[in-house]
């Protein structure tokens, strides 16, 4: 074995541990801007594009889910200028004092925001947060295996018909928001008896749910091993693009509308860099990038408008008026997430 | 001049793995009440509900099979490395081990394209006329992810050992006229039990916390233990009910460690009380 | 004949290790984003990945911090080993079972005990908290891989170096270590590997700006991970694989240049044949 190791290899890599400890004494001289998102959620030439313009730098890091994003900011661990959580996380985080107020005179690109689409529940006078992409929550399916026509009510991800070929979707309020949808009731109930009865519902759906998934879903419709997903439409349009087989329905009981947002965290370092970047964002041509980049749905009406017709206009993307007024938005539960956590330990584990 | 080389580590030990579990222990002591803590065994308590128990015990189930199967597969695969079947046995070794620097999430999201109806193995299946067969979110795949991701921590471990086993020892038994198998059970086997002993736990305790296994080749139907903690720690947010489940867990290990090792009698210094 | 057979054993359970690499090798070359579908082949993935700053960033990190913790709990774990083989007792098992904690903690545990440790001590994270924490779930796996070689080990080997004259370094750098290598080498193998495929740990203990290939893989989870990911594991890959080849080689012409007796074993060295077989 003496030989595995010679000595200039020995070398070699004491040189990168004592780089490596070097390194943690790195400081930065130019103003920087520390951003959080999700991974894949922008189009990084827009990050060149700021940095030339404004000469502040951007380090960009990234996380995969909300949970994981709050822990990380409510440790006080680290120190980041703009953060895109989700609509639910946002009410927590208020509640929890650990947004900043914005100053929506630093950022004149909001009035480009689509009203409608403003002051939503979790942000009623968008004090903390400006909307970044938006979405519904519906069911994907694949047309050659549903009928166009059975999809218009939730009872379809409980139809036997579909046995295993059903995909759910392994988040709590998304799941159980269903179950809720389906039964006529708020998807922010705290009423034990709703509640008990959406987890009724869930555990009869069980022996026909194929797999609850998180993000491989998609994929999985892609390919076609489901019939039905519980989906949201970001994921959906993602799919579709890439199996034309594909397809997404809003059931006509209604469903909840999602929001990731754009929102500076308490701690924040340079807050004047921060506006400069929300404000960037939401200008029309850049907005309208990240839109084509990502496949979501942008807030954005000026950048909407810039969208190619087919995708202005699909229905599943941009949902219509009437559609949006049957939607609900998720608000934090407080206390009663440890109940939802419950029955949903329950569904999964029996 | 051997203990003053336990030094660095003994510090090391004390700050970044006792302190963290000290902080563990406050968080699974202790309730959040209007005022600030109390001090409670609430926690504990919640732990002991029937369905909480039925995931531990389906966690150790998986857990213990996948280690079992680690061990039937990985036993032989060390000894055959160790033997004289190859000549270059460093490289061999590595190879074991490469896989391994691929990403994790990426490997099992490959599992799902070998595993799945239109994947890999039904489309080789369905090309010579066999039946599909549905190994996707069973216990079978859960298992064999398990097994896929810890068989080389049971083989390197028992293979450095049996590497090393004095050939002349081995001959000599076979002179005193033992046969093959009773050259195995009596000489080899014995004398590579800390090799095992070592591939087991760094096999087993990872298997009974793991999750995204279970989350990903399980269909999320499994809730395992892992995915319990995970959940109360980031998504509910009651670190104290996570922390008690995690203590729970670590003093069942042990205990059933000591026992193990109370039955191999003797100085087997691993893990004992 | 048996041993092709033992060899096809190996073979076999190689075939059940790299049949998910190689699934992931082929899927680089796809022209479509998702892995359900195969749009047709193509190498549009290996351009756009060498354009990718964040994607390299976060290898040269991987790589750095891999490194490092990897040879550093090596280090410490192995004198640490060294260390808890020469105690007895209480102090011994009392040692043992906290070396245990790391290993039988669930990772997320791990992970927000060393976050919380660092932002009450005021540490800055970043480089430095990330190695520590590799360092720290690193040292246990060495020990453990060490630890079986050191019972293995000839009781009174260091004392018989020690009559012939060595000194205590002497005895433990040209005797002890040399014996225990493989279990040293096993350890530091593991070690990296854990350190380049860990997310939880790493997500929770790192700062702004300091990001590894796990990190990024595990955040494009939810928006399917981009193929370019699977072009940077085919290129790591085959060039580990490049590397492996290259050392054997080199080793044949040596063995070869041995058996021709154009070159004597190492002085002293445990592998010279006049010291009896090792």
């Amino acid at each position: 074995m003496g030989d595995v190791f010679p000595r200039k290899t020995v070398l070699t890599i004491l040189g990168l541990v004592v780089l490596s400890l070097a390194l943690t004494g790195c400081g930065k001289e130019q103003p920087v801007l520390y951003v959080y998102n999700w991974g894949d959620y922008i189009d990084e030439s827009i990050l060149e594009e700021f940095e030339k313009e404004t000469g502040i730098k951007v380090v960009y890091d990234t996380f995969s889910t909300n949970e994981d994003m709050y822990v990380k900011i409510k440790s006080g661990g680290s120190n980041y200028d703009v953060i895109f959580p989700s609509d639910y996380m946002v009410t927590r985080m208020i509640n929890e004092g650990m947004l900043l107020e914005i100053d929506l005179e630093k950022i004149p690109n909001h009035v480009h925001i689509d009203p409608k689409l403003m002051g939503a529940d979790y942000d009623p006078k968008n004090e903390y947060t400006l909307p970044y992409m938006w979405g519904t929550l519906g069911i994907l399916y694949n047309t050659t295996m549903v009928e166009e026509g059975e999809v218009e009510s939730w009872d379809v991800l409980w139809d036997a018909k579909y046995a295993k070929n059903i995909l759910m979707l392994d988040s709590q309020r998304d799941s159980i928001g269903a179950a809720l949808l389906k039964l006529g009731y708020s998807i922010n109930t705290k009423d034990p008896r709703e509640l008990a009865e959406a987890a009724e519902l869930l555990k009869q759906q069980k022996p026909l749910v194929l797999a609850y998934v998180v993000d491989e879903g998609k994929d999985k419709m892609v390919a076609g091993e489901a019939a039905l997903a519980l989906t949201w439409s970001g994921e959906a349009m993602y799919a579709i693009a890439e199996n034309p087989d594909l397809s997404y329905a809003i059931p006509k009981e209604g469903t909840n509308l999602w929001f990731d947002v754009m929102a500076i965290p308490k701690g924040a370092k340079n807050v004047e860099a921060a506006h400069k970047f929300m404000d960037f964002l939401n200008r029309p041509e850049i907005a309208l990038r990240n839109a084509e980049y990502t496949g979501y749905s942008t807030p954005n009406l000026a950048a909407w408008e810039m969208l190619p017709e087919e995708v202005r206009n699909d229905p599943r993307a941009y949902p219509s008026e009437e559609v949006l007024a049957n939607t609900e938005v998720f608000v934090s539960l407080g206390e009663t997430l440890k109940e939802y956590d419950r029955i949903w330990t329950e569904v999964k584990a029996f | 001049m051997k203990r003053l080389s336990l030094t660095p580590y003994l510090i090391w030990m004390v700050l970044f793995t006792v302190v963290p579990m000290l902080l563990v222990l406050y968080y699974a002591f202790t309730v959040p009440t209007e005022g600030g803590v109390t001090w409670s065994l609430q926690n504990f308590a919640r732990f002991f509900e029937p369905i909480y128990l039925r995931v531990f015990l389906r966690s150790l189930y998986l857990a213990v099979i996948s280690t079992g199967i680690c061990l039937l597969l990985g036993y032989p695969a060390a000894m055959v490395m160790a033997g004289n079947a190859f000549k270059r046995k460093h490289v061999v070794m590595l190879l074991f081990v490469v896989p391994m620097w691929m990403n994790f999430l990426l490997r099992t999201y490959a599992w799902l394209t070998i595993l799945e109806r239109n994947g890999f193995i039904n489309a080789l299946l369905g090309f010579f006329n066999l039946p599909r067969l549905n190994i996707l979110y069973t216990n079978t795949a859960v298992v064999l992810g398990m097994v896929y991701n810890f068989l080389p921590f049971m083989v390197l471990p028992i293979y450095s050992v049996l590497s090393k086993i004095d050939k002349g020892v081995v001959e000599a038994a076979g002179d005193l006229g033992a046969n093959p198998f009773q050259v195995f059970m009596k000489v080899i086997l014995p004398l590579s039990m800390p090799g095992v002993v070592s591939g087991i736990t760094m096999v087993f305790m990872p298997a009974m916390t793991t999750f995204v296994i279970s989350r990903l080749l399980g269909g999320g139907q499994f809730t395992l233990i892992g995915n319990l903690i995970e959940q109360q720690f980031l998504v509910v947010g009651d670190w104290g009910f996570g922390s008690a489940i995690s203590v729970v867990m670590i003093v069942v290990i042990l205990l059933s460690m000591a026992v193990m090792s109370f039955f191999e009698g003797e100085e087997k210094d691993v893990a004992l009380w | 004949m048996v041993r092709i057979l033992k060899r096809t054993y190996i073979y076999l359970i190689f075939a059940f290790l790299y049949l998910p690499i190689a699934v992931l090798m082929v899927y680089s070359f796809n022209d479509a984003r998702s892995r359900g579908m195969w749009g047709g082949f193509t190498l549009r993935w290996y351009v756009e990945l060498f354009q990718d700053r964040t994607i390299m960033h976060s290898l040269y990190s991987t790589l750095i911090i891999g490194i490092s913790s990897a040879v550093i709990a090596t280090i410490i774990g192995t004198f640490a080993a060294i260390g808890i083989h020469n105690t007895r007792g209480v102090p011994k098992k009392l040692i043992m079972n906290v070396t245990y904690l790391p290993v039988l903690n669930p990772e997320i545990v791990t992970a927000i005990s060393l976050m919380l440790l660092f932002v009450f001590s005021k540490v800055r994270f970043g480089y430095l908290t990330l190695l520590l924490s590799h360092i720290t779930f690193n040292v246990p796996y060495v020990i453990l891989s060490v630890l079986p070689k050191l019972r293995q080990l000839n009781k009174h080997l260091y004392e018989a170096a020690l009559d012939l004259g060595c000194t205590p370094l002497q005895a433990l750098w040209k005797v002890i270590i040399p014996e225990i290598m493989p279990g040293i080498i096993t350890g530091l193998l593991l070690a990296f590997t854990l350190s380049i495929d860990d997310f939880v740990v790493s997500f929770f203990t790192t700062g702004s700006g300091v990001s590894t290939l796990s990190i990024t893989v595990y955040s494009m989870a939810r928006r399917g991970i981009n193929p370019k990911i699977n072009a940077l594991s085919t290129i790591m890959f085959t060039f580990v694989l490049a590397l492996l080849i290259i050392v054997n080689v080199r080793q044949a012409r040596e063995e070869r240049k041995e058996r021709n007796g154009r070159r004597v074993p190492k002085k002293d060295s445990p592998y010279d044949p006049r010291f009896g077989s090792a």
